[in-house]
């Protein structure tokens, strides 16, 4: 192996062609892109540089701020909910379904293998409200309630979004997690136990302690997931009502490609890849005192 | 031997790199997929998956008048879905890509960029020297001229349509209420349907269009067909107290509950399925419905039962209620690249037979000049005609001049308009706002 290794050519064969494919699918578009937000114009009008004329209209455009307030607003709910839950649910496979947890583990999991289109179809109509009255509004009509147009009304959509997207990835999250707790060495577990730890203290005090490396990746998974929203919400409301629910990600595809502009379209982009590399670098620094006690142990 | 075997194994990382950078190169070629290029062997259509009449229309012709053209150049359609039009367009003329004939871009300042880029082909020109100028009906002509700020046609009038307040003659009658002239009139006719139990409109706001379309006309009504040219040339502001009072207006009936349960759920063809089968008593629309009027399965109030109603006029208003709003539906381009004297000879049969072709097979009012009318034409179809025939002047849309980004703005906003939750004034701002950026 060491001569393989050793050899320059043997490895120039074995990650040239894969650097290449990487560099021109990869790297070569992000480049190019970072250069487009210093230009005004699209591929058919041609293309001219504005400096930096986009990023003063990013600063001024509502819409962009909106989309932003938006993007923020679900990323921090649904990270909260989806690691939330996840840990909750994992919790509850560890310790107290136990070895009887595969098939809940197995069903909860079950959304995450659905394609997100289909998800949607189902959400859309199980929250109708017309043509057709769906299952939740005649559930309401039931109780003498009257209809509620939930994909009408900006609030509604947003929390119809986010209990799809929590009932989809809570599974995914829990299983991560799932992962995580039973790497606990069990004689540390117990050695609490007989010291008097139970209950809430005990995952105070040890589990959380212990499951703290698995559970700040899930949470980093997590915020640059949703940072990055794009299918889910464009299945279920397509941005609206209105752009109620428009995120970064769908605002600059429709600014690129709907509405012809790639250098701010490209502008938006590297705000949103700012706001995701701030985002992990405030988590990874807010943990990093328990990480190194976490060492010590 | 050995030689062979060592220049093998230096020629293999060249090996391998070449390979490799084919491999990354068809990956990024993409080859010409479903917009097809323009070969003259054959004669290329790119359309809309929800436009039947078009391709059946092509089929017909290729099949009989086009027959000689279709064996030079058999025809070859494709389609895509109409949601991500424009921007396939874009892809497709970025590349140099786009059909021989497709459907144009639905918004009129993205059919500018590719006028100026040499995209398509200047059919003022082209009919001229293929002696076929006079095909065109004038009306359909000055509203696509107007539409692309040339002065020349880009665009062929595969449809020529007017809009107004198709109505359930037998509602109105029931409750008493008269074909509206003036915009209380119809305001007080839509109370008085509600109050008896009657939707008065159907809409769907989920496209937003059939909603902002009322702002448009009632902006054209209000303050004179220049109106909104005067909002695309900067002289006015959507935002502006007079042009805001058309969006409140049009915000009132959806306050009112006017347009129905859920209107921004609705989509277009719950909204047309609404009128039809008897659940509304107007249904603002352009004649491209009388297709589906015609179809017995999908009228279940009978195609004598729906009248037309004009835009009605608004009192003190500079607008007169017999400017008609006209539009030529979504028309079809011919590109620059790859036009050829195959597709010479198709644009020529295209012109000449299209207007006939379509009016007999699918009852649709094209902006060609039809040189023999089929005798027994549904009562609707009539009705269009004689509104076109005796039209002195027509208007656009409320989005025709507006940039792209504007254009998908309204619509999208359209059905908060429809079911009360945006005002005028909060409309307005966010179209101006949109506008403003292009």
């Amino acid at each position: 192996m060491h001569t393989v290794l050793g050899d320059k050519r043997a490895i120039f064969v074995l990650l040239g062609p894969a650097l290449l494919v990487y560099s021109v699918i990869m790297l070569f578009p992000i480049i190019w892109s970072l250069y487009y937000t210093v230009q005004d114009g699209n591929p058919i009008v041609g293309f001219e540089f504005n400096g930096i004329q986009n990023f003063v209209t990013f600063f001024q455009d509502p819409a962009a701020w909106q989309a932003l307030a938006f993007t923020l607003q679900y990323a921090i709910v649904l990270t909260i909910l989806q690691v939330g839950v996840g840990y909750l649910l994992s919790l509850l496979y560890v310790f107290w379904l136990r070895r009887a947890s595969g098939l809940i583990r197995t069903i909860v999991f079950f959304p995450v293998v659905l394609p997100t289109v289909a998800i949607a179809l189902l959400f859309q109509r199980l929250f109708e409200a017309a043509p057709t009255t769906g299952p939740v509004n005649s559930l309401l009509n039931a109780f003498g309630i009257a209809s509620v147009d939930w994909f009408g009304t900006p609030a509604a959509a947003f929390w119809i979004i986010i209990l799809m997207d929590l009932w989809r990835s809570m599974g995914f999250y829990a299983v991560l997690l799932y992962a995580g707790l039973v790497d606990i060495p069990e004689d540390i577990i117990e050695s609490a136990r007989i010291d008097g730890a139970a209950g809430w203290k005990l995952i105070r005090n040890i589990v959380l302690p212990l499951s703290l490396p698995v559970f700040l990746s899930s949470l980093i998974f997590s915020i640059n997931g949703t940072l990055k929203v794009f299918d889910t919400v464009v299945a279920l409301t397509a941005g609206g009502p209105g752009n109620a629910t428009t995120p970064l990600t769908l605002y600059m595809f429709r600014t690129s490609f709907s509405y012809g502009e790639y250098g701010y379209g490209s502008t938006i982009a590297l705000m949103l890849t700012i706001l995701c590399l701030l985002f992990t670098v405030f988590i990874f620094r807010s943990t990093r005192r328990d990480l190194t006690k976490e060492g010590a142990l | 031997m050995i030689t062979a075997t060592t220049r093998k194994r230096r020629l293999l990382p060249a090996g391998a790199l070449l390979g490799a950078g084919a491999l990354a190169l068809a990956g990024c070629s993409g080859g010409g997929g479903s917009g097809g290029d323009s070969s003259s062997a054959e004669f290329t259509y790119l359309g809309q998956t929800e436009n039947t009449t078009i391709i059946s229309t092509l089929e017909t012709l290729a099949g009989d008048a086009c027959a000689a053209e279709e064996k030079t150049a058999p025809l070859t359609p494709d389609d895509i879905a109409g949601t991500q039009w424009d921007q396939q367009l874009q892809l497709l003329a970025s590349q140099d890509a786009l059909s021989n004939m497709s459907m144009a871009a639905g918004t009129p300042s993205l059919m500018a960029q590719f006028i100026d880029a040499d995209q398509v082909l200047n059919l003022t020109e082209a009919l001229e020297e293929l002696g076929v100028a006079d095909k065109i009906q004038p009306a359909a002509q000055s509203t696509i001229e107007a539409l692309y700020g040339d002065g020349d046609l880009y665009a062929l009038p595969t449809e020529f349509n007017i809009e107004g307040f198709w109505y359930n003659e037998q509602l109105l009658a029931d409750n008493g209420v008269e074909v509206p002239e003036t915009w209380d009139d119809l305001v007080d006719a839509a109370a008085t349907l509600d109050a008896a139990g009657v939707q008065p409109f159907s809409a769907a706001g989920k496209d937003g269009w059939p909603v902002t379309r009322l702002v448009g006309d009632y902006i054209f009504r209000d303050l004179g067909p220049d109106a909104l040219q005067k909002v695309a040339d900067g002289d006015a502001k959507l935002t502006d107290p007079e042009y805001v009072a058309a969006a409140d207006a049009v915000a009132e009936l959806g306050k009112a509950g006017y347009f129905g349960d859920a209107v921004g759920s609705v989509d277009y063809n719950a909204a047309m399925n609404t009128f039809l089968t008897g659940g509304s008593a107007f249904f603002y629309m352009g004649s491209w419905a009388l297709a589906n009027f015609a179809d017995e399965e999908q009228n279940q109030i009978g195609v004598d039962n729906i009248g037309f109603a004009r835009f009605p006029a608004v009192q003190g208003g500079e607008g007169s209620i017999d400017q008609i709003p006209a539009n030529v539906g979504i028309p079809v381009m011919f590109a620059e690249e790859g036009y050829d004297d195959a597709t010479g000879e198709w644009l020529k049969c295209i012109v000449e037979n299209y207007g006939d072709t379509v009016l007999a097979d699918s009852g649709v009012v094209s902006g060609f000049v039809v040189d023999s009318p089929p005798a027994d034409l549904p009562p609707t179809t009539q009705i269009v005609q004689e509104q076109i025939a005796n039209a002195p002047s027509s208007v656009l849309w409320f989005e025709a001049l507006f940039t792209s980004e504007g254009t998908s703005v309204s619509q999208t906003n359209g059905g908060g308009l429809g079911n009360g939750t945006l005002t005028g004034q909060q409309f307005m701002e966010l179209v101006q706002a949109a506008n403003d950026k292009g």
